[in-house]
């Protein structure tokens, strides 16, 4: 960061009147290049926050496939741009310093997690999940009467998920007769 | 809540759980609004209100019957409101009895079962042939799904309207003076609700309940109204819905309901959690409302149409059989026709409560084999803490989505029965699959926020490395699970086979999110208009035609059109800001705003108009999507033989009840009685004042080792218990911490669990600022450090100090939280409301001492000292019938006037209960 | 040389930025932080930490000082809300000394009889009060908060940006500046960490990044007990005001996220008039313990960019009463010093010339 010795912060406080030397005259030139960097982004895309029902809208940053930024949205007659501790920190929620990429899995017994690939996980998972249903299927009570079901599978679900998303997850469970799916709005 | 002239928060707190939506409220006391919250503690939102009334935990119904009592003791309430669009002047059937009557029972009740038969709770009708004065159809074996199922969430076993009237013909007294009117026996139950009992049970002192009452009048009428917010302070109680009742009733009475600024706004506490109810991952409910078929009641599609509907009622449910029939073809396509009843056979049938709490039970009794767990975290965040992660080593696998690795995740090595001795890592068997989720900006879709309003998140980026949205994960084991099950012949297999689940897919062979809301809004299926996307529910068809996942949310994408994603900077230039997103049903903004113009159309007053009936137009015009039919003139009288929409006369604003009436009084819909009635809760040091029957009679109870209750009043023992805890949220953290424990910038604001006792427990026990206190119910022994604040405040209640313990509820104990704690859900037992099978966690009994808890084990003998001390057993609490001899008597004398039908022995399934 | 008529740029009423010889100045920015309406949701402190990236301070354990966990404002932590729970007898001491200052004659303020809008209770009955006299506000009611047996003070903190600032001018690398906007911002690409303006500061907000010398654990991690990674070592940090936002003509973050608008964000004097109309409407209801802080140009400071509104004596929030920057008399010191060598120069002479008969 080389500067002309014509740019030097004493030459510039006599010239620019500034001889206590408290304003442009000392300007680095980082400070001069200074921009915010919501300006700077590749996109901004317009989101809801994640966390309580008032459902704040939010602006979401994104500069090199990273989130930056995410903050209020002004347009939202719900929130006017603004959001709780919650919400302004949901860019933290995205990029925690823990947050968890990679599929782990847990063996009977084991005392650690191990990694595992993520297709070969599904397919685990599916395996079990035909394997229990077959196990406690339950077609008929003892009056004859239709159950058509599973009571061995279980879900509880959480709030952030989308309407899309409990759709297709009620859909599949309905249509493989398991039945205790429940969610957060129970508890 | 803008418009609100007086806003009353109560069993929430709402700048705490929605400071953004308090802004709101803010608004309306900038303008002069006046702002009162009813709270056990005194909280941030009582910091900027005009008023805050401290109040025991569990009291409410007793505060707000004591309004309602108030209202007609001076004579407060809304008249013309309440005569034409409540059910004030409907008759009752004389064979119903009062808790006046019966010492906190209503008629009806069978102490074997727990359960009501609301037979006589029933209007009276016009003398049918057989001269019996019931309403037709109410022969409980016919539609009655109620009384006959061993444990339901029944009032969502007729979906949201109530269950069916077989028509709306009534009686009525429009003087309101018959002693079986609605109106007078409202008055007879609330005649004890005075203030001097709301100061003797609640610890209201005369002062603020004046206060409250006047505020609450004053500001109710033509021209002002009152708004009441409630949050889950409300909910979680063994009768939880009854106080929300009662603040309905007191609504209805004053004429807020369908007003701006009135109504009682529901709090809800999580994103989607709306949305979770309206498409719902609910095991009694199908999107829309539909209810799940029952066995034994819906066992032919005929039975479950009638189930939830008559045709012959009045409003929009008399169509249900078209939002079913065209659910089943959005599920099953082409596998849904008319000759398989459109594939009604292929749902799986409920055979009771099948709610998480009963869902843990069964893993307990190894009946679970499998359990997936989304963005949910049940080892800190569900009721009765050690019971949830007991219940885990008896799965044989379990799938974990979240975005860090959650207590639920990880209890096989660091909960803290591993740190008890209690269990063993190297003996749990059970697998656990950690699949890391897509955050809310790595997956597009929508939500549903609290006021019904659908908005659309738009996709910023691409989930990181293996991160997956649920959609793609659910989508992708779908076609797994289809895979294996390709080649079975197996009828059980046909519904999977058939399900429609061939989504478009992006260029990673992502399904479209769009694609599903379109599936969820409704397509047209045949004719010249095939694969139009609908426009609303009324286009719905019983016939096959139509298909539509969730009738409420069809016209969210009309015209193909995301109204969702409409983003009209402040919503547009209209009052109601319509032009964001899109609210159900129809994009009303405020449910039966027929009500906030008077039967003769116009609107109560100039400041408070709303919608109002044009002549010129002859049309319902105004500020929002009129909640009626848009052509229904105000004195409308059509023929109630016609049943359905069509009925609705021009003065029933409540479209979506049988009666097109507000219910003051409910016939039907509520299993624990058709008015709220106080009782205590599962644990209190309190008596009921007000009968013998001391807590609800129909709640749902588990009596077990694992789920013992402490001592309530007039038990021994009920003084080793002697303090009433509460549980909250921190504005700085989220539910059970998995989005707010993780992050630095959270943690830092709420590092630690603490507790919150005034000075005054703080000296009886020894507590110190800063130090630590263990706290012990009969279920867990935890630690929380201590904050002594004047802010909660001891009650003088039945004429006895009662101090209250405050507790936060968002920590837990893991390895990978960057700040961890004990929990507060583990010192919850496991009660149930019987309409919602919630659980009562925000009141409960429990000891407080000074120190750290004991480790490695000694917490669990310290735990068992107590209950031996305070002699608990799995009886204690448990009684259905406080006295049983006296309660029974009454009620024997009681039938022996009237004609009940008793529910049906033989259509319990399953062993007794409590 | 020193200009003598310096006076007004080290204390008094002036345009900071145009006393730095701004070519461009603009208004001058500030904040009002209404602390009748803070709700100490903690929003202010997160959003500000989330744009500029600081990061997470404090040991992750419970001050058991009421709600408030961060302590205080820092290197770190540039927004600090406060809480203060008081009883009945400091609400009486707040409300009385409130009562002193408006009888001593404060600047009276127009009031805003015709310029606000009828309130909803305008037409209609009295809200329920046993005050109903009409008021600029139409029947509003005016009695104030009923619990008078309790309250809850909650306020965020900030750097007050004031007109005469203390670490500006004491700093001797000219890493703190004054920009055109009226704010003071560290440029820490020119800070060497010499401390000098922590010392200069008489409210306590600017402070050094910890370097790791004096951590309390070389452990890094975000866990209790580790040290998180701190960027900016060494170097003094302090609120900017937002100056990389402002210059793209956005709100600050935490003005711009406060759900209750306790923090506005605007043109200073705007802000000011603003503030003496919130504190006459709060006279008005009975809140006579409302009082500003930092409004005032004749002040130590010159008054300050971020004004508050306050329910309580100064102190209590943790303010100082009187703050003064410390080169306020430099002016006159210099002139004595002046003076005073000249003196010494004279008796020099006269020694001197004395000593050469």
């Amino acid at each position: 960061m080389g500067i002309s010795p014509l740019q030097w912060p004493v030459l510039r406080q006599l010239r620019s009147g500034d001889r206590l030397g408290r304003g442009p005259a000392i300007t680095s030139p980082t400070t001069r290049g200074l921009t915010s960097r919501n300006a700077t982004a590749d996109r901004v895309v317009q989101s809801v926050c994640p966390y309580c029902a008032v459902g704040c809208g939010q602006r979401v940053y994104v500069k090199d496939e990273r989130v930056t930024q995410i903050e209020g949205d002004p347009d939202s007659p719900i929130s006017r741009g603004r959001l709780c501790p919650k919400g302004s920190a949901s860019e933290q929620l995205v990029n925690a310093p823990g947050r968890q990429m990679h599929v782990l899995y847990r063996a009977p017994r084991a005392t650690e997690w191990q990694r595992l690939d993520r297709d070969e996980a599904i397919d685990m998972i599916a395996k079990r999940f035909v394997e229990s249903r077959r196990n406690t299927w339950q077609e008929l009570d003892d009056k004859g009467r239709r159950l058509r079901r599973t009571m061995g599978i279980a879900s509880l679900g959480g709030a952030t998920l989308d309407n899309e998303e409990n759709y297709l997850i009620k859909k599949l469970f309905t249509a493989a007769g398991a039945i205790q799916i429940e969610n957060q709005a129970r508890i | 809540m803008a418009n609100a002239d007086c806003i009353v928060l109560q069993g929430g707190n709402m700048a705490e759980a929605h400071p953004v939506g308090f802004q709101w409220v803010s608004e309306a006391k900038a303008r002069g609004a006046k702002v009162i919250h009813v709270d056990p503690r005194f909280t941030r939102t009582s910091a900027v209100a005009d008023r805050h009334i401290p109040l025991r935990a569990g009291s409410d119904v007793a505060l707000l019957g004591g309004l309602i009592n108030y209202v007609l003791t001076h004579d407060k309430w809304f008249k013309e409101y309440v005569v034409a669009y409540t059910n004030a002047a409907t008759i009752v059937s004389e064979d119903f009895r009062d808790t006046e009557d019966l010492d906190g029972l209503f008629s009806g009740f069978d102490p074997e079962t727990g359960k009501y038969d609301m037979t006589s709770w029933s209007y009276a009708a016009p003398k049918s042939e057989d001269g019996d004065g019931k309403v037709e159809g109410s022969d409980p074996s016919a539609n009655d799904a109620n009384s006959n199922t061993k444990e339901t969430a029944p009032g969502d076993a007729h979906g949201s309207g109530g269950p069916a009237l077989e028509h709306a013909e009534v009686l009525r007294d429009d003087t309101l003076q018959d002693p079986n009117t609605v109106f007078q026996i409202l008055k007879r139950h609330y005649a004890r609700y005075t203030p001097e009992l709301v100061e003797e049970l609640c610890g209201v002192s005369a002062a603020d309940f004046d206060y409250l009452a006047r505020a609450v009048t004053e500001n109710s009428g033509r021209d002002r109204t009152t708004c009441f917010g409630y949050a889950t302070g409300w909910t979680q109680h063994t009768l939880g819905a009854q106080f929300i009742r009662t603040a309905a009733v007191l609504q209805l009475l004053l004429g807020n309901v369908g007003r701006p600024g009135g109504g009682i706004m529901a709090l809800r506490g999580h994103a989607s959690i709306q949305g979770s109810t309206d498409i719902p991952t609910l095991f009694n409910l199908l999107p829309g409302y539909l209810p799940m078929p029952i066995a034994g009641q819906h066992d032919t599609l005929q039975d479950y149409l009638d189930g939830i509907a008559s045709k012959k009622q009045k409003g929009y449910w008399a169509n249900a059989d078209a939002y079913f029939v065209s659910l089943m073809k959005s599920y099953f396509g082409d596998g849904a026709t008319a000759e398989n009843n459109w594939g009604f056979d292929y749902l799986p049938r409920l055979t009771g409560a099948h709610g998480t709490y009963q869902t843990t039970l069964a893993m307990l009794a190894d009946e679970v084999e499998g359990f997936f767990v989304l963005g949910q975290n049940p080892a800190v965040g569900s009721a009765n803490g050690r019971m949830q992660r007991l219940a885990l080593p008896h799965l044989k696998w379990m799938v974990v989505r979240d975005l860090s690795l959650i207590e639920s995740a990880t209890w096989w090595k660091d909960s803290p029965e591993i740190a008890s001795g209690e269990m063993r890592t190297e003996d749990i068997e059970t697998e656990v699959f950690f699949m890391p989720a897509a955050t809310h900006v790595e997956k597009a879709g929508t939500f549903t926020q609290t006021q019904r309003l659908l908005q659309w998140r738009h996709k910023a980026l691409a989930p990181p490395e293996e991160c997956q949205s649920d959609l793609d994960f659910f989508y992708q084991l779908g076609v797994r699970i289809r895979e294996l099950v390709a080649e079975s012949t197996d009828e059980r297999d046909r519904p999977l086979l058939d399900m429609t689940w061939d989504y478009p897919l992006d260029e990673h062979g992502d399904p479209i999110p769009e694609s599903v809301l379109r599936e969820i809004n409704g397509v047209q299926l045949t004719g010249p208009d095939a694969g139009r996307a609908l426009s609303g529910y009324q286009e719905l068809k019983a016939d096959g035609s139509t298909a539509c996942g969730c009738w409420i949310y069809s016209g969210v994408f009309a015209d193909d059109v995301n109204m969702s994603a409409r983003r009209t900077p402040q919503g547009g230039p209209g009052v109601s800001q319509h032009e964001w997103g899109w609210a159900w049903p129809a994009d009303r903004r405020i449910l039966y705003n027929r009500a906030s113009a008077d039967p003769d159309g116009k609107p109560w007053s100039e400041r408070k108009k709303y919608i109002w009936w044009d002549e010129a137009q002859q049309r319902w015009v105004g500020d929002d999507v009129p909640d009626f039919p848009v052509d229904r003139a105000p004195h409308a009288k059509p023929d109630p033989e016609v049943g359905g929409p069509a009925a609705i006369t021009g003065d029933d604003p409540f479209i979506m009840q049988s009666d097109g009436k507000g219910w003051l009084f409910a016939p039907k819909g509520l299993v624990d009685g058709p008015l709220p009635t106080h009782y205590e809760p599962q644990e209190s040091p309190v008596d009921n004042a007000l009968y013998t029957q001391q807590q609800s009679p129909t709640r749902i109870m588990y009596a077990r080792e694992d789920n013992l209750g402490a001592p309530s009043y007039g038990s021994k023992g009920v003084e080793v218990f002697p303090y009433v805890f509460t549980t909250y949220r921190l504005t700085e953290h989220h539910t059970a911490g998995g989005m707010s424990r993780w992050l630095p910038y959270l943690s830092e604001l709420q590092p630690e669990m603490f507790c919150e006792v005034s000075p005054a427990l703080a000296a009886e026990r020894g507590l110190e600022e800063g130090g630590w206190a263990t706290i012990i119910s009969p279920r867990a022994v935890i630690e929380a450090r201590v904050l002594v604040t004047d802010r909660m405040t001891p009650l003088t209640v039945g004429g006895r100090t009662v101090h209250q313990v405050g507790l936060p509820y968002h920590w837990g104990v893991g390895d990978q939280a960057i700040v961890t704690g004990d929990a507060a859900n583990d010192l919850i037992g496991i009660t149930l409301d019987p309409n919602t099978q919630i659980q009562e966690s925000k009141v409960g009994s429990c000891d407080v001492i000074a120190g750290r808890r004991p480790r490695d084990g000694a917490e669990l003998e310290l735990l068992d000292e107590y209950i031996r001390r305070a002699g608990v057993t799995p009886a204690t609490d448990n009684q259905r019938l406080t006295d049983p001899e006296a309660e029974t008597a009454a009620l024997s004398a009681a039938e022996a006037e009237g004609d009940f039908a008793k529910p049906n022995p033989d259509d319990e399934p399953g062993g007794s209960r409590w | 040389m020193v200009n003598l008529s310096l006076g007004h740029q080290f204390s008094g009423p002036t345009d900071p930025a145009a006393d730095a010889h701004w070519p461009d100045v603009r208004e001058r920015k500030g904040f009002f932080t209404d602390t009748s309406i803070c709700i100490g949701c903690k929003a202010c402190e997160v959003a500000c930490k989330e744009w500029n990236h600081n990061p997470r301070d404090g040991d992750l354990e419970l001050t058991a000082m009421s709600y408030d966990n961060t302590v205080s404002l820092g290197a770190s932590t540039w927004r600090h809300v406060a809480f203060v729970e008081q009883d009945k007898e400091r609400i009486e001491v707040a409300r009385e000394s409130g009562r002193r200052l408006v009888s001593l004659g404060m600047p009276s303020v127009r009031r805003p009889q015709d310029d606000a809008p009828p309130g909803p209770g305008a037409s209609a009955d009295a809200t329920g009060t046993t005050d109903g006299a009409p008021t600029a506000y139409g029947n509003v009611d005016t009695t104030p908060p009923d619990t008078p047996e309790f309250r809850w003070l909650m306020a965020s903190d900030v750097c007050k940006h004031c007109t005469h600032a203390g670490c500006l001018d004491v700093c001797p690398t000219g890493a703190l500046m004054r920009t055109e906007f009226g704010t003071v911002v560290v440029q820490d690409d020119v800070c060497n960490g010499c401390g000098t303006c922590v010392a200069g500061c008489p409210f306590g907000v600017v402070e050094r990044r910890s370097d790791g010398t004096a951590a309390p654990t070389t452990r890094e991690g975000e866990r209790k007990g580790e040290q998180p990674d701190v960027p900016k070592r060494g170097v003094a940090q302090k609120c900017t005001l937002c100056y990389d936002r402002l210059l793209d003509d956005e709100t600050p973050a935490c003005a711009k996220t406060c759900p209750t608008t306790s923090i506005k964000f605007g043109d200073h004097d705007d802000l000011v008039t603003d503030a003496r109309e919130r504190v006459a409407q709060l006279h008005a209801q009975g809140m006579t313990e409302a009082r500003l802080y930092g409004a005032n140009e004749l002040d130590g400071v010159g008054g300050t960019g971020a004004l508050f509104l306050l329910l309580d004596e100064p102190e209590v929030y943790g303010l100082p009463p009187d703050p003064r920057v410390c080169t306020a008399d430099l002016p006159e010191m210099a002139k004595r010093a002046a003076i005073a060598t000249g003196g010494m120069l004279a008796a020099a002479a006269l020694a001197f010339l004395g000593g050469r008969r």
